[in-house]
């Protein structure tokens, strides 16, 4: 923080002549210096607040650190102090089927629901585009109505809306002759308490990316379509060959934040499980926060969050190199 | 449900792509047929909505019979009136709405410079910068509950408004410059040059060309960090200890953490919470929805 402030210090007072003396000077700093002033306040903000617990994350990863270790943080006569330990939690976690378990459910679960949720939110975009206003107006506000409910909220309506006794679903489908669903609890079978987790993701997600490639599908300039039309592209054509390339930036940016999100979510599974979720229910996140919060085993925990973040990492690392090389076409 | 949701949806794609192909009545015809279906997701989407509002009207006897009424009829207000005078409601709308100004305030502006500087100029370690910026949003969030809480402690932020402004905007920035960005490379830099070929010096070219078009992005980027931290739940709920600090969505949840859910008074809570973001987004839906910068590039 102290370098940082120094260095808006240094900035400023070399900016000065450069009012004197116009053009090429100024032209100069303006592409040296004032980059960095406008980056300098996010690096600042963003380092500040999460340095230091992600130092310390990595730090719980190598260590053993159960409750003595946590009595001890606050009350240094009691408990013990951390120790070190290596690698010892990365071992035993690599060691454990269960890991494996997880970590394939977490990926399942992630590309079914980043699937839909992109497939879903894109169609729904284009959609958009081609109705009615006062229909698009209507779906835009039904569609920023969904944004806008709290998941804590969406949790418990998906929830109410799939109660065992006085569920909507369960009467609609018995009415429907898809089953005898009457009193039908859909979290004794695995697959059923996820298609209601991913009814409450996607349902939550799909605004977001319908909005926003909306808002990126206008940015298409219409006289290239024209031209393209002119030219006697067909619809599929002028698709692949103008539209989507032009989409393809936040196309990339989309599905990856998607991914990030899905295969974090911990709030939807944890809630709709009553604080108590059955390990055929565990995900990534919710493994790493049994681990750390009910077995009390903070550095096992924290080695899952490692893992976790390394898989995001590689996952990611191929649409890290896009971006940048978007960023750098420009 | 959720087939009332895929199928439409699903359908819908090969029907829309035969139009396209030809213009005039089959033109009006797919505008139908989107039309059509695009009532058909509106009511799938709008549903479970429509479902909470209708039972935050209904009496506790027709919630709970086999059949449901599909219509709060006869209603009743008990619910919202349970949930207005429920303690701290007023208090955490007021704390909500002090977090939410100042973070939607300080991001934008944030997020504005730090786009442009990512957009428009080259520096060395924009790369690094970019990824910094990624690297950020793949964070667990759930693995810093504990770490996060510690460090505000020790900063005397802990259970204080500012301290979870903070740590939201760490969170939030991110994707605002992310989105920001796509927004602002997306504004050709030839109109910039044409500007500057008129007379306008660079910053006012970016200011009376780019700026103006940058607004809707700038909006959405905004109402996006509204959002965000109008519906936070864990850091507020770790955070705050005081019930009089607490946030709108930790005061909703005490209806939630209550041995048998009260569903009408949680379903109330929830319309009253929504309520101040639907207002914003009717306001500011103009810019959003007129698409300026298509508009500015034909021009």
């Amino acid at each position: 923080m102290v370098a940082a402030g120094t260095e808006t210090l240094s900035l400023r007072s070399r900016r000065q002549p450069a009012t004197r003396r116009r053009a090429p000077l100024r032209r100069r700093l303006l592409q040296t210096g004032g980059p960095y002033l406008l980056v300098l306040p996010s690096i600042v903000l963003i380092v500040a607040v999460l340095a230091y617990p992600i130092y310390k994350l990595f730090q719980l990863s190598f260590q053993t650190y159960k409750l003595p270790q946590l009595i001890h943080e606050s009350h240094p006569a009691l408990g013990k102090a951390p120790v070190s330990v290596g690698l010892a939690n990365f071992r035993a976690v690599f060691k454990d089927s269960q890991f494996w378990a997880v970590l394939w459910r977490t990926v399942l679960f992630t590309a079914v629901n980043v699937g839909a949720t992109m497939i879903l939110g894109t169609l729904i975009a284009i959609l958009l585009l081609r109705m009615s206003r006062i229909i698009r107006v209507s779906l835009s506000v039904v569609l920023v109505l969904v944004w806008a409910t709290p998941q804590v909220v969406g949790i418990t309506i998906w929830n109410w809306l799939f109660d065992q006794q006085f569920g909507v679903v369960n009467y609609t489908l018995t009415k429907l002759h898809v089953g005898h669903y009457i009193g039908h609890s859909w979290y004794t079978v695995s697959w059923q308490g996820f298609l209601v987790v991913t009814c409450v993701v996607v349902w939550g997600a799909i605004p977001f990316i319908a909005i926003t490639m909306q808002a990126a599908l206008t940015q298409v300039p219409d006289e290239l379509i024209e031209a393209a039309r002119v030219d006697g592209a067909t619809g599929l054509q002028t698709f692949r060959r103008i539209t989507f390339p032009i989409l393809r930036p936040i196309i990339v940016i989309l599905t990856s934040l998607s991914i990030i999100w899905d295969f974090q979510v911990f709030t939807q599974v944890y809630i709709l499980r009553d604080n108590r979720p059955e390990p055929w229910y565990y995900l990534m996140s919710i493994y790493s926060f049994i681990e750390s919060f009910k077995v009390h085993n903070f550095g096992l925990g924290a080695a899952l969050s490692v893992i976790t973040m390394l898989i995001m990492f590689i996952v990611s690392i191929f649409y890290i190199r896009q971006i940048v090389k978007i960023g750098e076409a420009k | 449900m959720t087939a009332g949701v895929v199928t439409p949806v699903g359908g819908r794609a090969n029907r829309a792509r035969k139009p396209m192909r030809s213009g005039g009545v089959t033109g009006r015809y797919s505008k139908a047929t989107a039309n059509g279906i695009g009532i058909i997701v509106l009511l799938a989407m709008l549903f479970p909505i429509y479902w909470a509002v209708a039972t935050s009207f209904k009496r506790g006897v027709d919630m709970t019979k086999v059949t449901p009424e599909w219509f709060p009829i006869p209603g009743t207000l008990l619910h919202y009136r349970d949930a207005w005078h429920k303690l701290f409601f007023l208090s955490s709308l007021r704390n909500s709405a002090i977090i939410v100004s100042l973070t939607v305030a300080i991001a934008s502006i944030v997020a504005f410079f730090a786009a442009v500087a990512v957009a428009r100029t080259s520096f060395r370690g924009r790369r690094a910068y970019i990824v910094l910026i990624i690297l950020v949003q793949m964070i667990p969030q759930t693995a810093l509950i504990i770490p996060l809480f510690v460090m505000l402690s020790r900063l005397h932020l802990q259970n204080q408004l500012i301290g979870v402004t903070f740590t939201y905007l760490a969170f939030i920035l991110p994707f605002c410059i992310w989105t920001l960005r796509g927004f602002v490379s997306n504004i050709p830099k030839d109109l910039e040059d044409a500007a500057m070929i008129d007379g306008c010096s660079r910053i006012g070219a970016f200011m009376r060309v780019t700026f103006p078009l940058i607004a809707p992005g700038l909006v959405a980027t905004s109402i996006f960090a509204f959002i965000q931290a109008w519906n936070e739940f864990t850091f507020a709920y770790v955070i705050i200890q005081d019930n009089k600090k607490e946030t709108a969505t930790v005061w909703l949840a005490s209806f939630i953490t209550q041995e048998q859910i009260d569903w009408g008074g949680l379903m109330a809570g929830a319309t009253m919470l929504s309520i101040p973001i639907v207002i914003l987004f009717l306001l500011v839906q103009r810019h959003v929805a007129t698409g300026l910068t298509a508009g500015a590039v034909k021009g």
